[in-house]
């Protein structure tokens, strides 16, 4: 209540601070927008709050002045009474107390607060003062540090910067001190952010329950709130209520708990698909093209996951340059490198196809050695002129962070890859169904010497497909450089989840490879709590190569004479 | 090459094979209301056809037909939807698999001449003479007499005796016929069936092919599937005539080419 | 009687040279070893013995793997797995062996295993210090891995690359359990510091060139035993199997039963293979399970000469020469001369080095004779 009349007091003494202004803090962080809102807001509540009950800053005085004595119980009473004012130099004062910088003078026992460099001013005005003359400090003791801290958290949750106010209200939540339960009230009087006073109240209500003293029902009352709050900190503060708390509370607690594991399994099974979804649009984006070269033209591609490397390091050159010629750009580079990526991998793709492959359409088992042999000499080639180690590649800033829903972490990262990888599939799809290109690639694998009497060029469809088998693991490159090592072992890393993934979801059908991906991606995910990545690994492995004796071409097959 | 699981799994549901009421027939073979359908496509529509003991029977139809689909469904390289095909009266060839449908005395010449063409001429046939097939019995197994003299005396019928250590690979289109032929009679079946065994070939060797066949048909029941009627003629049987996976007409080839919706389908008028 | 039988009857005479020439060289090289004092010019190095000694053992792999792929045509990019459950089960024998002198003293338990803590023996551990046992055991685990793996996948017809890509798969899950610690088998850093074998000293040149002449009698066992498949009416079947899969099954034969029968006992065949690599080693670790491996045992064979035993052999022999040879002169460079090596050979020399030769050889010899076809496969309609 003080707080809210001292902050009015502030309002009308012409200072435009912010309402929740707490002594001392420098609150200029804090938008002009959203303190000139806040402070009407508290200046509308000061208004009637200055009718109900006046302070004064002459209590304020009075509160500072109670410091300047040799008793500690009155220390302490000094430092609650200050705590719990919300006058504007509290926090201060009970820093520079707990620093053993407070003192005051022997004639008049007013209060100063040495600063570092060891000149002085005055506690209660913060004004620099010249002569002080003798002084004394004022004395701490463990009851007194008790004070304090307990204090500097009352304090904090009063603080200007809203992740200060947060974690405080945490520290109380978990704490669950009753001393605090003022500075609590006081607080979530005056605060104005939603989720800051949803904090303050859960951590109020954590207070009650654990209060012995309170009322059954008021205790019961706030056991909701907890469950509401739902997360391993409720569960833990309901979890932790004495044997002595009476039967009806604890019940109450007991089926809250049972509600909030109840939906903190269903969370954590939501974090566990978004999760999944991640992985699978990673071993989606490595697959693409691989489906593409495998699935569509029947190529056994081992090269492929260096066609991913390739990307990958076409992005460190790509950033490379940037950081020379234009620093400004980093924030867009992988929009620069993703073309590039594209072009370079595809390229890459069509010489391969044109010079090896193109002689070995027909003979599968030949092309994955003849591949296999292209994948050991790009990666030579990149070791050697890359170097073994790994390659530094910069993440736009929009692509660090992240935002919760619910008890749902989200990071941008994964977020922007999943993104990435929806696009991809989508476009590569309208691409084949839609387009001259696809139709003609589709002629071409399904029956080529038809397709060529029609003239279709099948030599430059076989290149061009392969190419954009190709390019499109360089696209995957690129998105894997923000969450993989850039080394030359990337593709080998990711070859054979990608062909368990075409494998699996059967050959010659995009839509199978997005079901594999994803399938794999979760399933991954939901094993490894229990069998740890590696071993959830294994079993998907095994899982696979059992799957294939049962339906030997996947989840999608195609059927029929053409296949054979 | 990858066969599809759809149309090779064993019998999976063993208490269906034992519901399903025993037909017992007289006949060789008995294929009751078959249907096979490829991806919505039906090839073969409520197929009935009875072979008899002894019996040679002619396949006509147009391309499409569904004449060499109904071989793959006799052979057990595609099992039907639905439908009996039941062989020697009691034994249910759609719970079989190739090999063992091929043990039981089907063999089989394809459309396409398919032979082991790294393998000489002489091989291919041992290969296929009736004899121990197990692994062991193979490994362990002494080239006899027998069997030498068994070679000899197919090499002569289809007369390849000449080119007997000639790579199969090697042969032309018509000799690939003929040692297919051999191979299938090395294999002594009580059913062979005959996939277009005169495409491909001479006026002379289809006629020659034809005195082969009946001559084998003295022996044997045997399947033949062919477009030239000239080839037909010349056996001198019993026709079926296929058209959109069932029979459409039955009976002396004069009969069914008389046949209005013979006509109509496939002969053309 | 049967033995000398098959010797004249089934042995080309490429297979003779091979036979004499290893024959001549599991006496020889241990005598020009041991026997004839370091300083001369006919003295066999310490060195060269170890390294003739493992590519002995990789031509043995290189034979398993023809058998199948050269033979039968299946591809295997898991071979390697074989070859190094083989070399653990050796590897187990070799670490109880050890005894109480590891570093920690322990009188049963090997070190690593007193590193994590642990009191007793696995299971999976019981009764390698027999070495019966153990040996029973280099055939019997890749064997019977080879046959429940095979029995599932040539029952369900997977086939061609998909039957490949399993085989790597299942190679990289071994490596990739093998590479835990808790598996029990030395997790990262494998089975080594090996000390004896059947009470002999495992350093000792004498044991090394004993290691030596085993690894070429292996060999010889090895490449008759794959000889005897192939020339057998088995073996013929088994080409048919490769040519015209179908086609052979409607003429009757199991097909399946075929192809595991092949590759279980190339599997065994590998198995031993890799037994006797890892004394001469010294150190058998996850990384054998290295899907890499598999594959360039391929290349050895596709350089040598697929569907040729000899060939397959004399590949292994080479290429990990030309490795040995590169890794000393151009560490760099021996990654693009392998990965050359597949290329070139797949498109300009398919029937390898033997095979082309036997070719050129025939031709020049009869120019009567036909030309041979290409194994394309016939599918059946
Ligand atoms: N495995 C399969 N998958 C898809 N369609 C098939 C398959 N087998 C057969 N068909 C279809 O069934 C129909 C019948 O084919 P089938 O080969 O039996 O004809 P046919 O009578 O032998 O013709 P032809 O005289 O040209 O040899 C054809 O339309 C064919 O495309
Ligand atoms: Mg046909």
């Amino acid at each position: 209540m003080n707080a809210s009349t001292r902050s009015g007091l502030d309002i009308g003494s012409g200072t435009l601070r912010p309402c929740s202004h707490p002594p001392g803090a420098r609150g200029q962080g804090i938008g002009h927008v959203r303190a000139l809102s806040a402070a009407l807001a508290a200046a509308l509540v000061a208004c009637l709050l200055i009718l109900a009950g006046p302070a004064r800053a002459q209590d304020h005085a009075a509160l500072v002045q109670r410091f300047a004595t040799e008793s500690f119980n009155d220390i302490v009473g000094a430092v609650n009474g200050l705590a719990t004012s919300g006058a504007p130099r509290a926090a201060p004062i009970i820093e520079a107390l707990r620093d053993g910088r407070l003192v005051y003078r022997a004639s008049d026992r007013a209060v100063f607060i040495r600063r570092p460099d060891n000149s002085f001013v005055s506690a209660l005005s913060g004004e620099p003062a010249a002569e002080i003359g003798t002084t004394r400090p004022v004395r701490l003791n463990n009851n007194v540090r008790r004070a304090i801290d307990a204090a500097v958290g009352a304090l904090s949750l009063l603080h200007p910067d809203p992740a200060r106010r947060a974690s405080a209200a945490e520290a109380v939540f978990k704490s669950r001190d009753g001393s605090a339960l003022p500075a609590l009230e006081a607080a979530i009087g005056q605060e104005r952010d939603p989720r800051i006073k949803k904090l303050m109240e859960e951590a109020r209500a954590a207070v009650v329950v654990a209060n012995p003293q309170a009322a059954e029902a008021d205790r019961i009352a706030a056991i909701g709130i907890i469950q509401r709050r739902g997360d391993q900190d409720a569960l833990a503060m309901l979890g932790s209520l004495p044997a002595t708390t009476p039967p009806l509370v604890r019940e109450a607690a007991e089926s809250a708990a049972v509600g909030i594991r109840r939906t903190l399994a269903v969370w954590e099974a939501g974090q566990n698909v978004w999760h999944g979804i991640s992985l699978g649009s990673v071993l989606l984006l490595a697959a693409i093209g691989l489906a593409i070269t495998f699935g569509v033209m029947g190529v056994i591609n081992m090269a492929h996951g260096e066609m991913v490397m390739i990307g990958a390091y076409t992005t460190f050159v790509v950033q490379q340059t940037i950081r020379v010629l234009a620093p400004g750009l980093m924030d867009v580079s992988l929009f620069i490198a993703l073309p590039m990526a594209f072009l370079v991998a595809g390229a890459i793709g069509i010489a391969i196809e044109r010079l090896i492959i193109r002689h070995l359409y027909g003979r599968p088992l030949e092309t994955l050695l003849a591949t296999w042999g292209v994948s050991l000499v790009l990666q030579q080639a990149v070791r050697t002129w890359f170097g073994p180690t790994n390659r530094e590649v910069t993440t736009p800033s929009w692509m660090s962070g992240s935002i919760e829903i619910g008890h749902l972490a989200i990071t941008a990262n994964r977020l922007a890859i999943i993104i990435f990888a929806i696009i991809v599939f989508a476009t590569l799809l309208l691409f084949l169904k839609r387009t001259p290109f696809g139709l003609q690639t589709r002629a071409v694998t399904q029956n080529r010497r038809m397709a060529g009497a029609m003239g279709i060029r099948t030599n430059w469809v076989d290149a061009f497909t392969f190419g954009l088998g190709s390019g499109i693991a360089g696209l995957a490159g690129v998105a894997l450089s923000q969450i993989d090592n850039v080394s030359p072992n990337l593709g080998q890393a990711y070859i054979i989840d990608s062909f368990m993934v075409v494998v699996f979801g059967g050959v010659g059908n995009l839509w199978g490879t997005l079901v594999a991906a994803m399938t794999l991606g979760i399933a991954n995910k939901f094993l490894e709590p229990y069998a740890g990545a590696v071993l959830g690994k294994i079993l998907l492995l095994v899982f696979i190569i059992l799957f294939i004796q049962k339906r030997p071409r996947g989840l999608f097959a195609l059927k029929g004479r053409a296949v054979e | 090459m990858l066969i599809d699981p759809m149309e090779t799994q064993l019998p999976a549901d063993p208490v269906k094979a034992i519901e399903r009421p025993q037909v017992v027939t007289q006949s060789l073979l008995y294929l009751d209301g078959v249907s096979v359908s490829f991806d919505g496509f039906r090839a073969i529509n409520n197929l009935s056809l009875i072979i008899a003991p002894g019996e040679m029977r002619a396949i006509i139809g147009p391309n499409g037909a569904g004449k060499t689909t109904m071989m793959d469904i006799i052979t057990g390289k595609t099992k039907p939807d639905a439908g009996d095909v039941i062989f020697d009266g009691q034994i249910d060839l759609t719970q079989l698999d190739e090999t063992a449908i091929a043990n039981l005395g089907i063999g089989r010449k394809f459309q396409k001449p398919t032979v082991f063409e790294m393998h000489t001429v002489e091989v291919n046939i041992e290969m296929a003479v009736k004899a121990d097939r197990t692994v062991f019995g193979t490994l362990f197994s002494r080239q006899s007499a027998a069997i030498g003299r068994r070679v000899d005396d197919i090499l002569g019928i289809v007369r390849l005796g000449d080119h007997r250590n000639r790579l199969a690979g090697d042969l032309s289109h018509g000799q690939k016929q003929w040692l297919e032929i051999g191979m299938l009679l090395a294999q002594d079946p009580k059913l062979l069936l005959v996939d277009e065994p005169a495409a491909g070939m001479t006026d002379v060797e289809t006629g020659a092919t034809a005195d082969l066949l009946k001559d084998i048909a003295r022996t044997h029941s045997v399947v033949v599937v062919e477009h030239d009627m000239g080839f037909i003629r010349e056996l001198g049987v019993k026709v079926t005539c296929l058209h959109e996976g069932s029979v459409l007409a039955e009976g002396s080839l004069d009969q069914v080419s008389a046949d209005e919706r013979v006509i109509e389908v496939y002969l053309g008028r | 009687m049967m033995l000398t039988r098959f010797l004249f009857e089934r042995i080309d005479r490429g297979g003779w040279v091979f036979l004499v020439l290893l024959g001549i060289a599991a006496v020889l090289v241990p005598v020009l070893n041991l026997a004839v004092p370091p300083g001369s010019m006919f003295h066999v190095s310490n060195t060269a013995v170890g390294l003739w000694g493992k590519y002995m053992t990789y031509a043995l792999l290189a034979i398993a793997v023809d058998l199948v792929w050269g033979y039968c045509g299946i591809l295997s990019l898991g071979h390697g797995a074989f070859f190094a459950l083989g070399g653990y089960a050796m590897g187990m024998y070799l670490m109880l062996q050890i005894g109480p002198r590891g570093v920690y003293a322990h009188p049963t338990l090997p070190d690593f295993m007193v590193f994590l803590n642990w009191t007793e023996l696995p299971v999976a551990w019981w009764g390698f210090s027999s070495f019966p046992y153990a040996m029973l055991m280099v055939a019997l685990v890749p064997g019977l891995l080879a046959f429940v793996f095979g029995w599932f996948a040539f029952r369900s017809r997977v086939t061609g690359v998909y039957l490949s890509i399993i085989t790597q798969a299942l190679t990289y899950a071994l490596m990739l359990a093998f590479f835990r610690n808790d598996m029990g088998f030395g997790g990262n850093n494998g089975l080594t510091d090996f000390k004896d074998i059947l009470g002999f000293n495992i350093q000792s040149q004498t044991t090394r060139a004993v290691l030596f002449s085993l690894s070429v009698l292996a060999l010889m066992a090895g490449y008759l035993v794959a000889r005897a498949i192939v020339t057998s009416k088995a073996g013929k079947i088994i080409i048919a199997i490769r040519d015209a899969e179908p086609r052979t099954r409607f003429l009757g034969y199991r097909v399946e039963n075929f192809k595991l029968f092949v590759w279980t006992v190339s599997a065994v065949m590998a198995g031993i293979a890799g037994a006797l690599y890892v004394p001469q080693v010294g150190i058998i670790n996850p990384s054998e399970f290295s899907p890499a491996n598999s594959i360039e045992a391929i290349v050895w064979v596709a350089v040598g000469g697929r569907g040729t035993l000899v060939g397959a052999a004399l590949g292994a022999g080479l290429v990990n020469f030309a490795k040995s040879w590169f890794t000393g002169a151009f560490p760099q460079g021996w990654l693009f001369a392998l990965g050359g090596l597949f290329i070139l050979v797949t498109l300009f020399l398919p029937k390898g080095i033997l095979g082309t030769f036997t070719d050129w050889w025939k031709r020049r010899g009869e120019t009567r004779k036909p030309p041979t076809a290409s194994p394309a496969s016939q599918p059946a309609e």
